[in-house]
């Protein structure tokens, strides 16, 4: 079966039999099969163009879902999406940023992992500088991304409802309709209602009927980091979708660098390395990056050359700069009834009642926790007991929990950023991205303000307030943006409103690194919608070359 | 509270493990080291689990699950068989761990632990450390005993329905149980109430 699975076999030393050599006549080599990677790869391929991507990480068989599942939910188990040792080290500085919690490498990318909370971003999200001064202008506003919104509503199967007062204009309904409210829901309602808080449905990349030869949500309660039901949306789907328009998908053959023309003005080949340690060249008419918020730009970084000696596509010096995330703010306590926590594993009730407001300015959004404590089958396999204690602590620990969570918006700041690491290697002998993140004190401002609201809405439940993330404790939401941000001066971004690099003519970058700001809105969405923006242009750019 | 067929199958469908009806027939055969490791389509070849094996499990059950369960032995069977076939890796793991807590009590009790009394196998177990051990498949005697022996159990136990409501969820974490119950302000009658516990999955 795998006679050639030997190193230099053209497997590339995987042993499955399955050709990891280049493709001869590539129109479009895309590196990353994450939703950004796959989206392209799908739209470009349906129209006819040949299309290869090529992606770090392995396949993974969906029939081994359950037993990825069981390895999240029992202690001493494998991470169950491989992530960390060597492939995959990197370095911090500031702030601690756990990045391999945040990410995921293999076929169908982060959202193997991800939760699904899929929204737009606000009409002011694009202008921040002209309206409040801070941040930067986005080239694009609201209008220019509306259809593309949509189309990626579509593509996402989205379940969701037109009861939010306060999100950005829409026509047409959500293509599945949206999950109910939770039970708790019910009881925040109450409370919210006497503060004149307006709750509202989320929208879920997850369906809440079948949709797209994928099964309705049945309630496993593990969406993050693993939906054994494939009701949560991965960009498994669209990798599928753009093998069957005759896209080819190779994975585990992380791309080293890109290569470029004598003059430095287009990439000729991205040079991949298959297990075995082979480099291959992989030449293609355009090449796209979708490689997440940290590895786009260490690609960039690591592919440069004489022409140009500081990274590709950086003759802004911006590629790597201005990393941001979205903070999380939370607090919790416990009632005394029950609140019905831990059935499933998404949301069904959020606010963002505040999230335009200038006091503070950035961006926040407010999550009624349908995860609220801890999961008995969870705390059991953890516990110092058994038997009957077991079971009371069990009863004692579960049922009364109530949480309301949110993500708060981080201004872009030249310094936190993405560089290579001079004295760590990966297992390919690559630097390591080194990422440099702390918080200013108006972040940690717009922190508390959360807090705040989220301790009006407890102490208006009545529940006791056990625990507050705020700034001291805040991390994360595991959402990297800005690294090769989108604007119209070549001397200030990377990318142009099209996506494509200012500096090199066949070079394109999808993905949350090209965001200039980053709202506090979960970024897929947005990351779609690009992506889908960017097929068209690039589209128009193979017909016409 | 009764274990039923039902809640067996459900944990097992948080492992991934499906297991034909045959097999819940629980045959009791003399002990073999290579059971169920020729687990294929035929009849005959379906798994089986060596008494020893299934009395020190249901042993260990009847210690770490909560008292006055029923059905106990039936379910301990059936999850064990369905999680063991086809992962020769696990049900080698497994063995191994039982063989070692047979041999404990051997050492400290002269019995096999199947024989001591209840509380005499709770306190064997607590004596060894597990109580607080990490578990780790590939780690120390005690840390073995809590990876395949206890939290084994205590997974299929609290990821069924039944185990579950014990403790105030119908619909734990693991087990498919639908969209329904977190929108209930309190549990919905079991399925076993319902529909008397038959197969249906
Ligand atoms: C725990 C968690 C929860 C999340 N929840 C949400 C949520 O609720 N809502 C939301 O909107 N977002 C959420 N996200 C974020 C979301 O997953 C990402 O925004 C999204 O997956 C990014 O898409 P992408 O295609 O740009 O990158 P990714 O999905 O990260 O995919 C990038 C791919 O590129 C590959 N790659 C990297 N470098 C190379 C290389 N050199 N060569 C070849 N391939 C390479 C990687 O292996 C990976 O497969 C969550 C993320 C995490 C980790
Ligand atoms: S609750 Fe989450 S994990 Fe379970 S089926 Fe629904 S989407 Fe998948």
């Amino acid at each position: 079966m795998s006679a050639d699975g030997g190193s230099g076999g053209s497997d590339g030393g995987v042993g499955d039999g399955i050709d990891r050599t280049p493709s001869p006549s590539a129109d479009v080599c895309v590196v990353g099969s994450g939703p950004a990677g796959a989206l392209v790869a799908h739209r470009l391929a349906d129209e006819g163009a040949n299309v290869v991507v090529l992606e770090a990480g392995p396949r993974f068989e969906f029939s081994e879902r359950t037993a990825q599942q069981e390895q999240h939910i029992r202690p001493g188990m494998e991470d169950p999406w491989e992530m960390g040792g060597p492939r995959d080290a990197y370095s911090t500085e500031g702030r601690h940023y756990p990045l391999n919690a945040a990410r995921v490498k293999g076929v169908g990318g982060s959202t193997l992992h991800w939760q699904g909370m899929v929204m737009r971003l606000h009409e002011r999200d694009f202008e921040m500088q002209t309206r409040y001064g801070v941040g930067t202008d986005w080239p694009i506003d609201y209008d220019d991304l509306r259809p593309y919104y949509a189309d990626a509503e579509r593509a996402f199967g989205v379940a969701g409802a037109m009861d939010n007062p306060y999100a950005p204009p829409r026509e047409e309904p959500f293509p599945l309709p949206a999950f109910p409210p939770s039970y708790s829901d019910s009881l925040f309602a109450e409370a919210c209602e006497r503060l004149e808080i307006d709750m509202h449905s989320v929208p879920n990349a997850r369906n809440s009927e079948p949709y797209d030869d994928r099964a309705p949500c049945l309630g496993y309660g593990t969406c993050k980091p693993v939906c054994p039901s494939g009701a949560k949306y991965t960009a498994e789907s669209h990798v599928a979708k753009a093998e069957a328009a005759g896209a080819r998908v190779i994975d585990r053959v992380p791309v080293q660098r890109l290569e470029h023309d004598d003059a430095g003005e287009t990439i000729e080949a991205a040079v991949y390395a298959t297990p075995d340690g082979t480099e291959h060249r992989q030449t293609a008419g355009q090449f796209v990056l979708a490689c997440g918020g940290v590895e786009n730009a260490r690609l960039l970084l690591l592919s440069a050359s004489e022409q140009h000696p500081d990274g590709l596509a950086n003759s802004s010096g911006a590629v790597g700069r201005f990393f941001m995330d979205h903070l999380f703010a939370g607090a919790g306590g416990r009632l005394d009834e029950p609140t019905r926590q831990n059935h499933v594993g998404f949301n069904t009730s959020e606010t963002h009642q505040f999230y335009d407001d200038t006091e503070p300015v950035e961006g926040l959004k407010l999550e009624f926790l349908n995860y609220a404590g801890p999961s008995p089958v969870i705390e059991a396999l953890g516990a110092d007991t058994w038997g009957d204690e077991l079971a009371e602590q069990l009863n004692e620990s579960y049922g009364t929990h109530v949480a309301v969570g949110g993500l708060v918006e981080q201004l872009p700041d030249a310094e936190n950023r993405i560089t290579l690491d001079p004295d760590r290697r990966d297992d390919h002998g690559n630097p390591v991205p080194h990422v440099e993140w702390s918080l200013g004190e108006r972040t940690e401002r717009a922190i508390r303000r959360a807090n705040e609201i989220q301790h009006a809405i407890l102490g208006e439940l009545g529940a006791s307030i056990e625990w507050t993330v705020g700034p001291e404790s805040t991390g994360p939401a595991y959402h990297q943006m800005g690294t090769t941000r989108m604007g119209s001066d070549p001397g200030q971004s990377v990318v142009d409103a099209d996506c494509r690099t200012h500096d090199l003519s066949n070079l394109w970058v999808v993905g949350s690194s090209v965001f200039p700001t980053g709202g506090a809105m979960n970024p897929t969405l947005t990351i779609a919608a690009l992506s889908l923006r960017t097929a068209e242009a690039l589209s128009a750019s193979l017909s016409d070359p | 509270m009764e274990l039923t067929r039902r809640d067996a199958l459900a944990a097992l469908a948080a492992v991934g493990a499906t297991v034909g009806g045959g097999v819940l027939a629980g045959r009791y055969d003399p002990p073999r080291a290579d059971a169920a490791s020729d687990a294929g389509s035929g009849s005959a070849a379906e798994p089986t689990l060596s008494t020893d094996l299934l009395d020190l499990l249901d042993a260990a059950a009847e210690v770490v699950y909560p008292s006055g369960v029923d059905g106990r032995r039936t379910f301990v069977e059936t999850y064990v068989l369905g999680r063991t076939e086809n992962q020769p890796a696990y049900r080698e793991g497994l063995q191994e761990a039982a063989a070692q807590l047979d041999a404990v009590a051997r050492d400290w009790r002269g019995q096999p632990y199947a024989d001591l009394d209840a509380d005499v196998r709770d306190k064997l177990l607590r004596d060894l450390g597990v109580e607080t051990a990490e578990p780790v498949a590939d780690g120390t005697i005690t840390e073995r005993i809590r990876f395949y022996v206890v939290n084994d159990l205590l997974f299929a136990f609290y990821s069924s329905p039944t185990g579950g409501r014990l403790v105030g969820i119908e619909n734990p974490i693991g087990h498919p149980g639908g969209i329904e119950s977190y929108q209930r302000a309190s549990m919905s009658p079991s399925s076993a109430e319902r529909s008397g516990g038959t197969n249906e999955r």
